[in-house]
């Protein structure tokens, strides 16, 4: 049986991939071309000629405005989740401010800061604060009373109670939330790339249609594909480090 | 040494806790018992200042307890909760004294003697998540030790426990005591382990609780799971507790 | 609750001090009292309900398509481990692809019209949904299929009354997350290709120079973003509440 599932799992998409080049290979259709044209289009686009152009600047941006958004969210977050009344105050004004759907925000951000890199990485540091932010807050309150008990009776306080239990205590679900936030960041990315920019993978998707360029704009769908792909793998990874703690214990 | 006076605890109506009094000695092994729902855990965390009582008051060396004291140390029943998951063994006993004013070298030699007398000398740097429950409430009761109080107080803590493991661990807290030179006020619902452990016991009634009796027990120490439980005397005292509690239990019902 | 409102007040009055002041540029922030005088105008304006509707529109019939195709393909796959497996690794990778990569595709396909809206709305909140209703449907507690089984309940009553009811909360967090997906890729649709509603209204606005209006449709977006939520998370509130993990853990 189990067999079986290895040999599906890789068989499947094998199959899908190879019915999709055989489907496309004869078309004819103007949107569709031939999943042969995508790759061979995909080969001469990003490896390498356009990297250092496009991929390069949203990759810079992407990790800028991230980085920005978890330091802040930690920040702001843990005095947040260690305070009721400080969350009771805040807590309107946060949920409205998170509900704001990113993409209506872009225009406000083309206004205050103009058309630049920083509105780029601005804006996706604001979107991507929220989710961090109140999952750093729901992770502070989440705390075990047992283990803040514990902290008590044995006079841990202070820095180290914020560095050695507190913290720890709370990364499951910053991680989650800085899961979420990545998704965020590559939608804003792209999103902020299609709207007001001269380079980056969002610009130059939404070019490649303008101006027909078919088999480029999917290439560049690819890509986009394979990112968001390779960045989860990644964040994956470094969670498991991270948290490899967490694991064991609710094993 | 320490002293509970005409303690009570209300929740709202609720006089969870309506007057308890009674004394420790130094070096005494005190046992807490009572019908379930008595308000055994909350009279523990008031007697370690996790909770302000509602009236009444304890007192430490004739010192009133308002926050949790250095020289006392409490055990908690449920382990896996009150150990980090992210600390090794080593860690987890040596975050409490992290405070005190002491040297690294110090410090280790206390963690590691702790550790030693629990029985997990070579455990040191696994995970408590790695470690069965009753190897789990030994680090717990290391890290008790460790800290060096006065007074070890003990919430029930084999009571997630199988009864092998419980007896082993039973014959733990003796022997630590006998090292260690602690008070422990040590509250269970089991009856035979507060006879099989204490020097006395207290019997407390069903909510609003209040203390119906204290119990001298006058059982040769060492004590042995076998022989000491062949002892008529044991089997007296045995009784004596149940029926006292038996009566309570009923005459609430 | 007096805390909350005194947050928002002060956030109000600071930001009209700030504007008053001259610390933030009338030419990007406008004054508070002149935006909130907008938004109040707006309520009388045909067209601005014309545009939430759009965008209102938009957002239910994407979720609407997405719920039907995720809520039964996820039953399906999930109840089958051979089917989950052999389908696994292309769901996770279809599934970090940026639905926003898709605009160029979608304007190429359908034009710039609702149909654009819709099919991104409902690619993008497909796979939340669907990906939840999996694990629903995969995270049943084996204790309570065995007692099924042993009681002879066949297989399509074990999925009605075991299986589908234990998967409810998970869809019932998936609708959550999918319903302020649609919302978002509802606005970016019309902010980027130009569809009929709220983000096509900011965006107008922003290139007109009128600025108060501007922020005026923002905080009507950010309003129907927090409505959307609210009425989602009490949906999933109320289906979840005899679940463990809403439950509240003795101290």
């Amino acid at each position: 049986m189990k067999r079986i599932g290895i040999v599906l799992e890789v068989l499947v998409p094998l199959a899908l991939l190879g019915l999709w080049a055989v489907w496309s290979a004869g078309s004819e259709t103007f949107y569709y071309p031939p999943l042969t044209d995508i790759l061979e289009t995909f080969g001469e686009t990003w490896l390498f000629e356009r990297v250092g152009s496009d991929v390069v600047p949203s990759l810079l941006r992407l990790g800028a405005g991230y980085a920005m958004a978890v330091a802040l969210a930690l920040l702001v977050g843990v005095p947040l989740g260690l305070s009721r009344t400080a969350r009771r105050a805040a807590s309107p004004l946060v949920e409205f401010l998170r509900a704001i759907p990113p993409p209506a925000l872009l225009p406000l951000a083309i206004v205050v800061v103009g058309v630049g890199d920083s509105m780029k990485v601005l804006i996706i540091a604001f979107v991507c604060l929220w989710p961090v932010l109140l999952n750093t807050i729901d992770g502070i309150r989440g705390i075990d009373p047992t283990l803040a008990e514990t902290a008590r009776v044995y006079g841990v306080r202070g820095a180290d109670r914020l560095r050695r239990v507190v913290l720890p205590a709370a990364a499951p679900q910053v991680f989650a939330g800085m899961r979420t936030s990545l998704s965020l960041a590559v939608i804003m990315m792209v999103i902020s790339e299609m709207v007001a920019s001269t380079n980056g993978i969002g610009f130059f998707v939404l070019q490649s249609q303008r101006s027909f360029a078919i088999p480029e704009m999917w290439s560049g769908i690819l890509l986009l594909g394979i990112l968001g792909y390779a960045l989860n793998l990644l964040f994956a990874g470094v969670e498991r480090r991270v948290l490899a703690w967490h694991r064991g214990a609710r094993a | 040494m320490l002293r509970v006076e005409d303690l009570a605890k209300s929740y709202g109506d609720n006089p969870a806790i309506a007057g308890v009094s009674f004394e420790v000695a130094e070096r005494e092994f005190v046992c807490v018992v009572g019908p379930s729902g008595c308000g055994k855990t909350t009279l523990l965390k008031c007697m370690s200042g996790l909770l302000a009582p509602t009236s009444g008051r304890v007192l430490l060396h004739d010192r009133p307890v308002l926050r949790p004291p250095e020289e006392m140390a409490l055990v908690f029943q449920e382990y896996s909760r009150s150990l980090l998951p992210w600390m090794s063994v080593r860690n987890n006993v040596t975050l409490p004294l992290r405070h005190k004013k002491l040297d690294k070298a110090e410090r280790s030699r206390l963690v590691e003697e702790a550790v030693e007398a629990v029985g997990l000398a070579g455990q040191l740097d696994r995970y408590p998540w790695q470690l069965s429950g009753g190897m789990q409430q030994r680090v717990a009761i290391a890290r008790a030790l460790a800290y060096q109080p006065n007074v070890l107080l003990m919430d029930e803590p084999f009571a997630s426990v199988d009864a092998q493991t419980r007896a082993d661990l039973e014959d733990l807290v003796l022997q630590v005591r006998e090292r260690f030179d602690v008070t422990i006020v040590f509250v269970t619902h089991d009856i035979d382990e507060s006879v099989y452990l204490s020097d006395r016991i207290v019997v407390l009634t069903p909510s609003p609780t209040t203390v119906k009796e204290v119990i001298p027990v006058e059982l040769p120490r060492p004590r042995d799971q076998v022989e000491t439980k062949e002892l008529p005397d044991f089997a007296h005292l045995r009784a004596h507790v149940y029926r006292l509690i038996k009566r309570e239990e009923e005459r609430v019902a | 609750m007096i805390a909350p409102l005194l947050a928002v007040a002060g956030a109000l009055a600071l930001w009209q001090l700030l504007v008053g002041a001259g610390l933030l540029n009338e030419d990007h922030v406008p004054a508070m009292t002149a935006t909130l005088a907008e938004l109040a105008e707006l309520l009388g304006d045909g067209g601005f309900w014309s545009a939430v509707g759009s965008t209102l529109q938009g957002w239910a019939l994407g979720l609407g398509i997405a719920a039907a195709l995720a809520v039964p393909l996820g039953i399906l796959i999930g109840s089958s481990p051979l089917v989950y497996r052999s389908v696994r690794f292309v769901v996770e990778f279809l599934r970090p692809i940026p639905s926003v990569a898709l605009v160029p595709l979608a304007v190429l396909i359908y034009g710039v019209g609702l149909e654009s809206k819709v099919f991104l709305a409902a690619f993008a909140s497909f796979w939340p949904l669907f990906v939840q209703t999996l694990y629903g449907v995969r995270d049943v507690d084996p204790v309570a299929t065995d007692t099924a089984r042993s009681f002879g309940l066949g297989r399509f009553e074990r999925l009605w009354r075991i299986k589908l009811p234990s998967a409810v909360p998970y869809i019932a967090t998936g609708l959550r997350i999918s319903s302020a997906v649609a919302l978002i890729l509802a606005v970016t649709a019309e902010l980027v290709i130009g569809s009929a509603g709220l983000g096509r209204s900011i965006n107008v606005a922003r290139q007109s120079g009128a600025i108060e209006l501007m922020y005026a449709l923002i905080i009507t977006t950010g309003l129907l973003g927090w409505a959307l939520n609210v009425l989602t998370s009490q949906a999933e509130r109320r289906v979840l509440h005899w679940h463990p993990s809403q439950r509240q853990v003795a101290a």
